[in-house]
Parts: C-alpha cells; sequence; structure tokens
C-alpha cells in the first residue's frame, strides 16, 4: 500500500492570503468575481511511500501548528467547495518543489529516496460554481498555461488524483538527414526542422556537404556524406539570428532620401558600434584613462573600477519566450543574463544587481485576441512575476528599469534584462577577462541537467511568432539551482582553476563548447556523459537543448579532481564531459558513434553575408492644434494616472531592490519613501564609499517621427540620469576618473525585404540604419563606450491574417563608476523654501510626447538632441553637485516639466510655487508644462545658496520659484494661472494608476 | 581579552551572508562565513562559535514553505558525531551562546520550535505564514523594542529602522496559551510600529499582518533570537529612504546605520554571559586553518 499524495491546504474556516491573491488577479485579468478561493498543494510519490516517511512529513516536515493542515491522499476539498481547477507541470517543465520534497525525505531517510519521484500540483477550489468555460479560461489565462502546464479544472466530485508519468524507454538514434537538390525542397526542410534558415543559407549548407574534401573528411570519420540531425541542428544554432547577428554584420545599401547621400555600409555593428567605441578608446588613451578593458568579444564587458577590481555587465532581451510563457519567458531571461557576467573570462563574476526594462501592450485593450496571442495584462503579470523570482530567489536586488506601453507590443512584449557584477581584475596571476584554452584541457559541465526543455530556443527566436508555439522552446527557471552554482563559481574561479567559462545558452552545448573551441581549435566531447533529467533525450536534443542554470567550463586535466570535489561541497553537478582539441574540428559522439564532425571554419566562418536595401524618407507630419482652454491641473492629474505615467510601486516593492544593503540611490525615496527617482546608485563594499549608478534610456515613440532623434534621445535619458545623482561623463584631467559602460539593446520587427511578405522591409532597415547613425554620433560626442549589446530582429506577431510588429526600439542602459555615494542627489524636494530651478532650454518640442498622446496625436517637432551643449551643461552641473550647492535633481523626460516637478513634489511630500514665464513664450504653456526636450533637469536649491548655483550653471539655469510648506502644487506663467492643486491630489491620481491591472 | 566568534551560515540559498558577516565584524565580532556542507561534513564544528547566525535568503527556494526545507535538514541530517545541527544549535545557546536568524534564518528557528519555545520543549508553536497581502514587499518599517524581553538588542527610546523584504513574514501563534506566554515573559521582541512610535496592525507599517504586531521573538532564556526585518541593511545611514534629506537637515550623518547598534547589543550581550576562552595550541591552530581557504 502506502501513501501516493499528500495534501498541504489552508484549514477549514481560515482565510488564504494566496487565494485572495488569486481571486483578486481573476477579477482584474477576466473581469468578474471568482469569489472565494482557497488553494492547496498536493505532492505525489512514486514508488508510493511507506507509513513511516508519510508520517513524519505529515507530522514534522510539513506540519504547521497554526493555519496549513497536511493529509495523506488527494482529495480533501475544503467543506465549502463546489469546483476546482488543478495544474500539474508537464513531464521535464522543472518542477523545484517536487525536487527539495525528496531532498527533505533523502536527509530523513538516506540515499534510498533519491530515487523517489516526485511531483507538485497546485490545486484551487471554488466556493462558487462556474461553467466549465469559466474554469478552463481561469485555468489557461490565470493560473496555469498549457505550453507548460497539464490542466483540469471542473465540478468537486470531477475531482481526479494526479498521475506521475513514466520516463520514456526509447532507444538513443542518430539519424542521417538527406540534403535535397532545389530551393523548394531545401526551404521546406528549414522549416519543417525549424531550422530558422533561409535558402541563400540552406544553399551554403548543401554545397559545403557535397564537396569531395568534406566526403573525404566524414568518410574517414565513419559518417554518411549527408549531414547527421545533429549537425543540421548545431549549424542552425551556431548561424541562428540569435547567435550571429546577421543584419548588423549585412552589407547595406542605404538610400537617404532626406540628405539626398545614399550609402553602402558594410556591418551597422562595425561602421557605427565598434567605430564609436573605438573613437572613445582612443580619446581615452589621450587623457591617460585606462578603465576600457574587454568590449565585444564576451559574454558582459569589462570596464576597470579600480587596480584590483573590473566591473563586467550585461543586458539582453527575452521577447519571444516572454510572448508565450511570460513567467517562465521572463524568469529565463534574468537568470539567463545573471550567466553572462559569470561566463565572462575566466568566471565566476560576483553579480550585484539586476535592472529590467519591459514594453507591453495596453493592459486595458479591449480588442479581440489573435490565436496564440497572450493579453498583455496578463504578460505584464506573468513578466513581473518571473523578474519577482528571477531576482528575490537569487539574492540579487532589481535596482532600476522601465515600464512602458504601446498597441505594437501587444503581439511580442519586449522583456530586457540586465545583470552588473564584479570581479577580481587578476586571478592567480592572470587577468580576469582573458579567456585561455589550450589542447588538451577539459570541457565541463556544470549545473542543472539536460532535458527535452529548451529545444530550439535561439532558432524560434529568430522567428516570427505565431498562433502556434513550439511547446520544446519553453521553459521554467530554477533559481535555487543557479544560486548553487553562481556561488560554486564565486569560489572555484577565485582560486584560478578555471581557465575560462561561458554559459549555457542559446544553442546550448553546441554553442558553449563551439564558441570555445575556436581558442584551442577545436573540440570533442562525450554526449552520453551529460547528465539527463530524465532518459529518452535524442543525442542531437543533448546537444542543442537549453536546459536552464548550466555553465561550460574550460580546465587544466590536472585541475579536473579539484574542481570536481570543490563542486560536490556545494551541492553542484560538475561532469567532464570532453576536451578541447587543435585540430579545426568540433565533434560530438554518443557512446562512441559520431554524432557530429564539423569543420569550425565552416561553422564560425561558412555563413553566407546578407546583403540587405534600407531606404530614409522623413514621415510626412502635422503638429496638432492644441485646445487654448485646457484645465491644465486636470490635465497633469489625469497624465500622471496614467499608465505611461503613474507609480510603480506597486511593481517596484515586490522586488527585492536592496538585498546587500549597499543600495544608497533606490528606485523610491525620500521622506514619504515613493518619490522615483532617476539612476540607482549601489556602493560596492563597505570599505570604501565607491560606487556604481546604473540607469536606462528608451523612448520608441519618437521614432514614429525620426528614428535618429529617438536614438539620441535614449542614450541621452540614460546619461543624463546617471548626470542627475551626481555621475560625471569621462573628461580629460578628472581627479578620480570613472569608467563608463553602455549595452545597446536593439529590437526590431524584420528588416528583410520581401515584396511580398515584407513590402516595407526596406524603410524599416532604413530606421534601425538612423538609430545606428545617432548612436556613434552620441557616444562619441559624449565619450561614452558600448562595451557589449545584443539585437532582437523578428519581433513580430502573426496570425490569422493579421501582423502586429514592434515599433523599431532601442535600450541604452548605461553603468559609471561613482567616486563617493554619500555625494548623491536624489529628486526628492527636501525642504520648503529652497529655490526651483529649470537647468536647460526648452524648445517647442512636443513630437511623441506624452501630452501629444494624451490629446491622442503623434506631432512632428520631435524632441533633438544638442550633444555639445548638454555635455557643457553635465560638466557645470557636475561641478555644482560636488560643491554641495543642490538639495535634489530630476530629470526631465517623459511628461516634461510638469510631470517632473510633480515626482519632485511627491518624494517629500512637500508643494511647489513655480512660474514658467521665463521657459518658454507666454502664450504656449503646454509647451513649458510638457514638453520633452531632452538634457534638462529640476533642481532645487537651498536658501542662500542661489548665486553660487546661478554662477556655477550660468545661462542653463533658469529660476522658476520655490518649494512650499503648504502642500500645493501651484503653476503660474505670469498672471495666469495654470495649475493650482493639492499635492495629495495629485499623488493620489499618480499612485492609483495600476490598480486596475496588479 | 578573548573575542566574540560569529558564524554566519551560507550555502542553499541563503543569500544575505555577505551583508551579515559585515554587521558581525563591525560590531567587533570574529566572523566566519561556513557554508552549511562544511558543517554537516564536520569540517567545522558549531560548538567552537559564539553565535550562530542563520542570515534571510531563500533556502531551497522556499519551496514547501520559507524555511521549511533547511529546518527540516537541521531536524535531520546527522552530523560525524551522530547528532543533529538543531542539537548543536541548542547546545551553543545552553553554553551562553546566542543563536540569531533572520527573515529566512527566523523562519527556520520557528519551524524546528526554537522560538518562541514558550514551553520550553522545543515544538512548533507559530508560524510564519504569507503576508496578509499575499505577496512579497520590500519597504522599510520602524521597529519598538519591548524593555521587558528577556535581550534587549535596542536601547533608545526612537524606534529603529530596517528593511522588510518577504512574502511569508504573518506570525501566527498556535494558541492563547502561546500569545499569553509571549505576553507575559516578554518574548515580543520587536513590535512593527506606526509614526507615532505605537504597536500596529495595521498595513503598511504592520507590513504582513502579524499577530500581535510581533516583528522579532526570543526564547524565554534570551539566547536564541529571531526577527523578519533585516538590521543588517540599515548598516549604513546612506542606505535610509531619507538620507539625503536627513544629511541635509543635521548637516552630517553618523556613517553608522541603526542596523549596528544592534549587532553591537548583541555582540556585548555574549561577551557578558559567556566565559570566552582562547583557543589554544592545535586548536588555534586548526581554527585558523580552517579558515584560510575562503
Amino acid at each position: 500500500m502506502g501513501v501516493e499524495h499528500l495534501t498541504v491546504m489552508t484549514r477549514d474556516g481560515r482565510v488564504d492570503p494566496v487565494g485572495e491573491r488569486v481571486r483578486r488577479d481573476v477579477r482584474l485579468a477576466l473581469q468578474f468575481d471568482p469569489g472565494p478561493i482557497v488553494t492547496a498543494k498536493v505532492y505525489s510519490f512514486s514508488p508510493a511511500l511507506s507509513d513511516a516517511a508519510a508520517d513524519y512529513l505529515e507530522r514534522i516536515a510539513l506540519f504547521d501548528p497554526t493555519e496549513r493542515e497536511v493529509a495523506a491522499g488527494c482529495g480533501g476539498a475544503p467543506s465549502t467547495a463546489t469546483a476546482f481547477v488543478a495544474v500539474d507541470r508537464r513531464p521535464g517543465v522543472t518542477d523545484d518543489e517536487a525536487q527539495t520534497l525528496r531532498t527533505v525525505l533523502v536527509d530523513a531517510f538516506g540515499e534510498a529516496f533519491a530515487s523517489c519521484r516526485t511531483a507538485s500540483r497546485d490545486v484551487y477550489w471554488f466556493e462558487t460554481s462556474h461553467p466549465e468555460g469559466v474554469l478552463e479560461r481561469i485555468a489557461r489565462d490565470v493560473v496555469g498555461n498549457p505550453l507548460v502546464h497539464f490542466l483540469t479544472f471542473g465540478c468537486r466530485d470531477e475531482y481526479r488524483a494526479p498521475a506521475i508519468t513514466e520516463p520514456s524507454r526509447s532507444r538513443p538514434t542518430i539519424a542521417t538527414v538527406p540534403l535535397p537538390r532545389g530551393a523548394v525542397a531545401l526551404a521546406r526542410l528549414s522549416e519543417e526542422r525549424l531550422l530558422a534558415l533561409d535558402l541563400a543559407e540552406m544553399q551554403a549548407i548543401a554545397d559545403h556537404f557535397v564537396r569531395p574534401a568534406t566526403r573525404a573528411r566524414r568518410a574517414a570519420a565513419g559518417l554518411a556524406s549527408d549531414p547527421t540531425d545533429g549537425e543540421l541542428e548545431c549549424i542552425a544554432q551556431t548561424w541562428s539570428e540569435h547567435c550571429q547577428h546577421k543584419e548588423f554584420n549585412a552589407r547595406i545599401s542605404f538610400r537617404d532620401a532626406a540628405s539626398g547621400r545614399d550609402a553602402e555600409i558594410d556591418s551597422l555593428f562595425r561602421t557605427y558600434i565598434v567605430a564609436a567605441t573605438r573613437a572613445v578608446e582612443s580619446q581615452l588613451r589621450a587623457w591617460g584613462q585606462d578603465w576600457l578593458v574587454k568590449v565585444f568579444d564576451d559574454n558582459a564587458g569589462v570596464v576597470r573600477i579600480d587596480a584590483e577590481r573590473v566591473f563586467a555587465w550585461k543586458v539582453e532581451t527575452h521577447n519571444s519566450p516572454s510572448a508565450v510563457d511570460p513567467y517562465g519567458g521572463a524568469i529565463t531571461g534574468i537568470l539567463g543574463n545573471n550567466r553572462d557576467p559569470l561566463g565572462t573570462g575566466r568566471g565566476g563574476g560576483r553579480l550585484l544587481f539586476n535592472t529590467d526594462v519591459l514594453c507591453f501592450g495596453w493592459p486595458d485593450d479591449d480588442r479581440p485576441l489573435l490565436p496564440g496571442q497572450l493579453h498583455p495584462r496578463r504578460v505584464f503579470a506573468g513578466v513581473r512575476s518571473g523578474i519577482e523570482d528571477g531576482g528575490n530567489k537569487s539574492g540579487i536586488p532589481t535596482v532600476n528599469g522601465a515600464i512602458l506601453f504601446d498597441e505594437r507590443f501587444a503581439g511580442k512584449p519586449l522583456v530586457f534584462c540586465g545583470t552588473g557584477s564584479i570581479a577580481p581584475a587578476a586571478v592567480a596571476g592572470a587577468p580576469w577577462w582573458d579567456k585561455r584554452v589550450d589542447d588538451g584541457d577539459r570541457i565541463l559541465m556544470v549545473g542543472g541537467r539536460v532535458g527535452k526543455d529548451g529545444i530550439h530556443g535561439a532558432t524560434f527566436s529568430s522567428l516570427a511568432l505565431g498562433a502556434e508555439a513550439p511547446r520544446s522552446a519553453v521553459q521554467i527557471g530554477s533559481p535555487y539551482t543557479q544560486k548553487l552554482v553562481a556561488d560554486f563559481l564565486e569560489d572555484v574561479c577565485a582560486r584560478g582553476l578555471v581557465k575560462c567559462a561561458t554559459d549555457n545558452g542559446a544553442g546550448g552545448l553546441s554553442s558553449s563548447v563551439g564558441e570555445l573551441a575556436r581558442l584551442s581549435g577545436g573540440a570533442e566531447i562525450e554526449l552520453a556523459r551529460v547528465p539527463l533529467k530524465y532518459a529518452g533525450v535524442e543525442p542531437w536534443e543533448i546537444l542543442v537543448s537549453e536546459s536552464q542554470e548550466r555553465m561550460t567550463l574550460g580546465v587544466e586535466e590536472a585541475a579536473v579532481a579539484e574542481v570536481l570535489a570543490l563542486a560536490a561541497q556545494y551541492d553542484v553537478e560538475a561532469t567532464e564531459i570532453g576536451r578541447f582539441t587543435s585540430d579545426g574540428a568540433l565533434r560530438a559522439r554518443y557512446e562512441g558513434r559520431p554524432v557530429v564532425d564539423l569543420d569550425l571554419e565552416f561553422l564560425h566562418h561558412g555563413t553566407p553575408r546578407k546583403r540587405l536595401e534600407a531606404e530614409w524618407e522623413p514621415p510626412d507630419l502635422v503638429e496638432p492644434d492644441v485646445p487654448e482652454d485646457l484645465d491644465y491641473g486636470d490635465v497633469l492629474s489625469r497624465m500622471l494616472g496614467s499608465y505611461a505615467l503613474c507609480s510603480r510601486e506597486p511593481v517596484v516593492r515586490q522586488y527585492d531592490h536592496e538585498i546587500k544593503g549597499r543600495t544608497v540611490v533606490k528606485p523610491l525615496m525620500g521622506r514619504s519613501g515613493e518619490g522615483p527617482q532617476d539612476a540607482a546608485v549601489l556602493r560596492l563594499d563597505w570599505a570604501t564609499y565607491r560606487g556604481v549608478a546604473v540607469a536606462n534610456g528608451i523612448c520608441p515613440r519618437f521614432g514614429d517621427i525620426d528614428p535618429y532623434a529617438m536614438s539620441a534621445a535614449a542614450f541621452d535619458e540614460a546619461v543624463r540620469q546617471i548626470v542627475a545623482v551626481g555621475g560625471r561623463l569621462p573628461r580629460a584631467g578628472a581627479p578620480e576618473p570613472a569608467f563608463w559602460s553602455a549595452n545597446d539593446n536593439f529590437c526590431l520587427p524584420n528588416v528583410v525585404f520581401d515584396a511580398v511578405e515584407n513590402p516595407d522591409g526596406k524603410r524599416k532597415l532604413g530606421k534601425l540604419v538612423r538609430m545606428c547613425q545617432a548612436l556613434y554620433d552620441v557616444a562619441v560626442a559624449y565619450g561614452v563606450p558600448l562595451t557589449s549589446g545584443k539585437d532582437s530582429m523578428k519581433n513580430d506577431f502573426r496570425a490569422a491574417g493579421t501582423t502586429i510588429s514592434v515599433p523599431p526600439t532601442v535600450l541604452y542602459s548605461i553603468a559609471a563608476g561613482i567616486p563617493d555615494v554619500r555625494r548623491c542627489v536624489t529628486t526628492d524636494f527636501k525642504a520648503p523654501g529652497d529655490a526651483v530651478y529649470l537647468v536647460g532650454r526648452t524648445e517647442d518640442e512636443l513630437g511623441g510626447s506624452e501630452f501629444y498622446r494624451f490629446l491622442g496625436e503623434l506631432g512632428r517637432n520631435v524632441p533633438r538632441l544638442r550633444p555639445e551643449a548638454a555635455r557643457q551643461r553635465y560638466d557645470r552641473l557636475g561641478e555644482a553637485i560636488a560643491m554641495g550647492l543642490i538639495a535634489s535633481c530630476h530629470d526631465i523626460s517623459d511628461g516634461g516639466l510638469a510631470v517632473a516637478l510633480a515626482e519632485c513634489a511627491f518624494g517629500g511630500p512637500l508643494g511647489f510655487d513655480v512660474d514658467l514665464s521665463r521657459v518658454s513664450p507666454a502664450d504656449r504653456p503646454h509647451v513649458a508644462l510638457f514638453s520633452e526636450t531632452t538634457s534638462r533637469f529640476v533642481v532645487s536649491v537651498p536658501r542662500g545658496m542661489e548665486s553660487a548655483f546661478e554662477a556655477a550653471l550660468g545661462p542653463d539655469a533658469i529660476a522658476l520659484g520655490h518649494v512650499s510648506s503648504g502642500g500645493r502644487v501651484r503653476v503660474t506663467m505670469g498672471r495666469r494661472v495654470l495649475v493650482d492643486v493639492e499635492t495629495a491630489w495629485l499623488s493620489e491620481a499618480w499612485r492609483r494608476g495600476f490598480e486596475a491591472v496588479l | 581579552m578573548s573575542v566574540v566568534r560569529a558564524l554566519v551560515l551560507a550555502g542553499f540559498g541563503i543569500n544575505s551572508e555577505e551583508e551579515t558577516a559585515a554587521a558581525y565584524r563591525l560590531a567587533g565580532a570574529e566572523t566566519h562565513v561556513v557554508h552549511l556542507a562544511r558543517i554537516l561534513r564536520g569540517d567545522v564544528r558549531v560548538e567552537i562559535f559564539d553565535v550562530i547566525h542563520i542570515p534571510g535568503g531563500f533556502s531551497f527556494g522556499d519551496d514547501l514553505g520559507a524555511g521549511r526545507a533547511l529546518a527540516n535538514r537541521f531536524r535531520t541530517r546527522r552530523l560525524p558525531g551522530g547528532e543533529t545541527l538543531l542539537d548543536g544549535l541548542r547546545r551553543v545557546a545552553a553554553d551562553g551562546g546566542m543563536v540569531v536568524g533572520i527573515c529566512n534564518g527566523f523562519q527556520v528557528l520557528v519551524q524546528v520550535g526554537l522560538l518562541p519555545n514558550v514551553g520550553g520543549r522545543c515544538e512548533p508553536e507559530a508560524s510564519l505564514l504569507s503576508n496578509a497581502s499575499g505577496r512579497f514587499e520590500d519597504r522599510w518599517v520602524r521597529l519598538r523594542a519591548n524593555p521587558r524581553a528577556p535581550i534587549r538588542l535596542w536601547e533608545q527610546s526612537d524606534p529603529f529602522e530596517a528593511p522588510v523584504r518577504h512574502g511569508q513574514g504573518r506570525l501566527a501563534f498556535r494558541d492563547d496559551g502561546v500569545r499569553k506566554g509571549i505576553v507575559e515573559r516578554g518574548l515580543d521582541l520587536f513590535s512593527y510600529c506606526d509614526a507615532e512610535g505605537e504597536a500596529t496592525l495595521s498595513y503598511p507599517a504592520n507590513p504582513n499582518g502579524s499577530e500581535l504586531a510581533v516583528a522579532g521573538l526570543c526564547d524565554p532564556s534570551g539566547r536564541v533570537v529571531g526577527m523578519m526585518p533585516h538590521p543588517e541593511d540599515h548598516l549604513s545611514a546612506f542606505v535610509h529612504p531619507d538620507w539625503p534629506r536627513r544629511l541635509r537637515e543635521r548637516g552630517s550623518l553618523d556613517a553608522a546605520g541603526d542596523g549596528v547598534d544592534v549587532f553591537r547589543s548583541l555582540v556585548r550581550r555574549v561577551a557578558a554571559q559567556k566565559e570566552l576562552t582562547w583557543l589554544k595550541g592545535e586548536e588555534e591552530e586548526a581554527w585558523n586553518g580552517r579558515f584560510s581557504a575562503r
């Protein structure tokens, strides 16, 4: 007999807060109240537990003396329940809880329980009876996702016990894939196998395999002349857009109708991004500054903090996975991004912070959903929750981010995850950032096991998304597993036992080993040695699976035993799976049989380069007529309550933003504890007050008018947020030169022209060219190097004949060193009587602004960055902050001066009394209030320091008025009163913006 | 004179060991961060320490309930000597040392019955359940210390401030007997309080809906202490959410935050209640060798 199931549930009659939260989630998502919900957990065991083991779990291990009760069996519905929804994990989907339960049994009863199979189920019991259709919606749209969960629902007496699926017993096979002749057949092969390769690329593969040299070599290796499934998959992953950045490396013919100057661009990446960094680098050299260490060719960019330490950081997107499974997509996005610093140089960087920038469709979008499309509110809620678990459970503070909305993000959301880290400058006498691999070094796989989850992630994200998402591409992360890996890596790498490290992300082992193999000139691995989650994973799947929480290490043969022993101490699984060679081949075997034998040169350089066409013609736009008689107090309140501008507190509070105890400038500050801040600032250690500031800049709406202006404004936004807290741009003769390090992340719809499929492809690529041109101009003008980045080029959702494409978007994420965090400045007004200034000239630039969006307009006058003037202003402002002249400083961005002023007041909470006569012509109050001209700040200055401040800033300082004690927001323009309302009334609207969403 | 030795536990998803170790060092204790696996293997014996601290984090991902799997490991895994780690912790306290748990560590101490332990039988008398809001929250709270508690960790009359960062911090007690025991013996070491300094059940000053507004507990001996808020996250005045205004108002800020005083009191208390001894000869060597690797 024995016990097959245990149920843990809130005792009858007690309130279940989790059930209450789910009830609220249902209400928000489906617009009806499902009535009281009681949650239960059911754990299943195979083979059944002995009575002693069950008794231990029931009476000790899972026992709760207050509200929760544990009982054998899986029934135990609350007395009032009438209906249920049950959520089981599909086979192969991470089930951490079940695994931990097994650990608990092993701890108590020994290793015999290590082979016990366990599973967990979530049950939601409803007091109110609901028709099946309603339960199904709750199951699919709120508490589960059919891609990763097995969902059952019904009335109380239909409830059935969960069953544990038996593992597959199929024998692994290695198949040969005949390469057909002819374009149509090749294209079909790419489509059928989800290779995401175009015809030219398929043709290049076919050509390679018919070459006599290839054939001879394959015959010698005992392989058929056609590729194996493993080889084809390996090539597809390596050549994927995700891994190869094909558009950024393409040759582009650019026709610029605006300037009339056409150009041939030989790789956007080299022409703009690399060139900008090189230009900055030579400027830095000329100034005698050597903090720029390693750019572009590793998992994260590296800059120097001081003689002993370096800072490495990386920002990436996880859009496609987040579109189909928001929670899983976001959490694997965070954890995957964490592995970049862990896998930079010799590995083991100490993770310092996360940032997240999110772009969603409107949460109240009421258009019917397309097949396969998830509602934006659902995507928002799921992504938020994935970020919570990804950061909080890893012990990494989530310190900065942004949330944007636009109906064009309703198909694919954009989910940008960033991670900063600190590493020692040298390990075992060699620079930390140098990866070395020699012939004979061993290849170790460390961390999670491999399963069928995450197959085809790299190729999947290189395709447009449609009604059918491949189930295999979706996976759930395990922050716990990765935390063990991170702790282990920090230790083993600091001991100098690891020569190089990289993560297993897109493309799995095929990419991680394939990449490192370039350093020695070859590698061979035995796939049968790779630890599997369950039997039945095919050799090719082992090779390309993107199962999470895994790293690949290069270790000298003599050090392998020590590394393995240390891993065991940390409860981390580590396995030697092969060795590096130098004969120019990437080889994989399964039980000695060849699976892959590919020429590295072909694998990494055989991709035919794309040739693309781009064109730019400014859109024909006009400025709208703005009504004269607006009640600006009312307008401001409604804008502040909008999704775009409202308080992010309900989201931010659920992210742990201060674990490690060193977050000096947090997302929310001030006496009220709710004043939104610009850049985040973290102190690096307890010994000094040195810190790092981090900020993000993104403004896709400007791109609807001019992508150049958009890209420039986004770069400026990130820089000026850092300037606002006290950061100083690189400059000659700085007493303590501080590093700057920028990540660029481009997200575009398909830019490859096709007369039928993508008729406006050239225009979209033209926008990308404009964005890159701005990147170069601004990065060089500011002296800020690009150190790493990523592009995501297929952000289209197609279903039922409709395509939803994201607007071309670029995110700049910038980090900068702060010599003394105690000098940092926050946004909240500090004391009544302080003088309030606008810093920087305001232009009539409302194109793409929040105010025009409020009016339902786009406009034409997009904010144009004036980098030389901005640079000078930033230097002066930096001097004033260093001199202690500034009580508060807030950058002006979305919503313009009026919104920035209001946010400064909310942190107090205080009021202010300002006159805008000097800001812009008196008959245009809306320009003064809401223009989004770049490079401006709201600053408050303690009484008595006004003249020193004005002397420091020169004509850039425009006195507006003062901070007031009365808790009233008063804005005038000469005799006209524009706004005169209570601060609390405004902040109420602002605070409640997400009330109907989260 | 000898010095207080503190062991800060790490590993298996604990993630606040770095700042916790900094707190003990600032308080003057000789501090070592030790991975739990090394203790279970017998590399390090807990008895050679005066303070055993279980930091915050998500041990075992908080699967099965916050701190639960770690608590079970404390109860069931045998050390080489045959006893459990829980036995070891009880002996440390019995010998005059302290056992401290914050956040996840507090959850562990409550689950194994070391807190509040009104009945003295080390059995579960309370739970830390999902916050009343059903959500994880990170926010700063004000805490009042009970002057009648068996141990005083905060001597000032003003409340001390620290952040909470948890999803399961709602303290609930088994029955009225436990509640009565806590109140009568002053085991409610810290309470959440409002702007006026009064203990409160109202959100958000009481961020999770804890019964009796209790934020931290000690056992009747005062040698086992636990709390949900994180004094180790307020080691520097420059991490308080309102530090820039305070700096402006006061002209200068003490470098140390409230949290440092809490750890100083704790270390002082241990020094006073336990006869600290020098390690001798071989023992000393073993001590030094044991930690040189990390």
